[in-house]
């Protein structure tokens, strides 16, 4: 038997609207793509370019069993990122929900979040920032582990010479939104 | 032993929405389906993040369908007695009780086969039943007086 498309999406918006789940997801269009976005009771959990079916179950180990596909959860940032690929935005006004990462992880991201729009810096510059001169290829784990790129901005980091390097999300996006913000070197 | 792990309710929703509204289509029309569809979900999800174990959630889920069924059925015209749907639903435990719970009240019965046809603990049977623990102890314990009491005049 199949569920109306209405009666599926009456009940995703109650649920969300009563505040009964533990993470929300949905996609969100992009001119780079479609994103996969999560958004837990704590904030922006997880933004992807490449979303695996595990990943609900990840969520749902960090952040609790109520996971739930939820257009209603992803208002706020679907609304941001809009703003920020029509050139509206240059810096987002989101929570971040980073729980159970570890103090390197979350320093380096700390680091990350101030590079500012339309800038670029190297590994080895944010290795500095956060004490750990030595630590580039560590910084460069970090970035490749980013759970929520774009607004935890790991496409301004370059290597040294101005390579752009590598990217989680493929070197074309990294690019695509370098170009975006007037910054590619 | 290991408990069965919880699905994420996403998955658990996938894998039960079109058997619930396949009972309440049954039970109360396509009308006034719709609207129980949704209050069987939202109860489920009200209880799901206090589960302790992921064993018997259809019967579970489809208990809470019978239960808003008959609350629908009661809210419109109190008289009115719900269809009964018999065992096409498939609830195995249900069909294997039934000599001994047939004739108890629908919330004691509901009790009593979640508690010993499911194992269900009193927190899981209260979500089913849209009542605290407490009250679903009291409806298992007074079902199952309720059905020695007959035996014992048949």
């Amino acid at each position: 038997m199949t569920i109306s498309q209405d009666v599926d999406r009456r009940f995703r918006e109650a649920a969300a609207d009563l505040g009964l789940i533990d993470v929300g997801y949905d996609v969100v269009e992009s001119p780079i793509g479609p994103l996969f976005v999560a958004v837990s009771t704590k904030g922006l959990a997880q933004l992807s370019f490449h979303p695996e079916e595990r990943d609900i179950e990840r969520l749902a180990a960090f952040a609790g069993p109520r996971v739930l596909r939820s257009s209603r959860s992803v208002d706020d940032v679907r609304r941001e990122l809009d703003e920020y690929f029509e050139q509206r935005r240059r810096a987002f006004d989101l929570t971040l929900d980073l729980r159970g990462l570890p103090p390197f992880t979350l320093s380096v991201l700390g680091a990350l979040a101030k590079v500012p729009f339309g800038e670029t810096t190297t590994y080895k510059t944010l290795a500095e920032r956060v004490g750990r001169p030595r630590a580039a290829r560590a910084v460069g784990t970090v970035m490749n582990r980013n759970r929520i790129p774009i607004i935890l901005p790991c496409h301004r980091v370059v290597g040294s010479t101005g390579d752009l390097v590598g990217y989680g999300g493929g070197l074309d996006k990294k690019a695509a939104l370098l170009e975006l913000e007037g910054a590619l070197p | 032993m290991h408990a069965v792990a919880i699905p994420p309710f996403e998955r658990f929703y996938e894998e039960h929405r079109a058997e619930v509204m396949r009972l309440l289509r049954r039970s109360l029309g396509r009308e006034r389906a719709d609207d129980a569809f949704q209050e069987t979900f939202l109860r489920a999800l009200q209880a799901y993040g206090r589960l302790d174990h992921g064993e018997h959630l259809r019967a579970w889920v489809l208990t809470i369908a019978r239960n808003v069924a008959i609350d629908t059925v009661r809210r419109a015209k109190p008289t009115e007695e719900l269809v009964e749907t018999g065992g096409e639903d498939g609830l195995a435990a249900y069909e294997e009780l039934a000599p001994l719970t047939d004739g108890l009240p629908p919330k004691e019965r509901a009790a009593v086969v979640l508690r010993y046809g499911y194992d269900l603990s009193y927190d899981q049977i209260a979500s089913a039943l849209g009542s605290s623990a407490d009250a679903a102890r009291q409806a298992t314990s007074t079902g199952v007086r309720r059905m020695r009491k007959r035996r014992t005049l048949r």
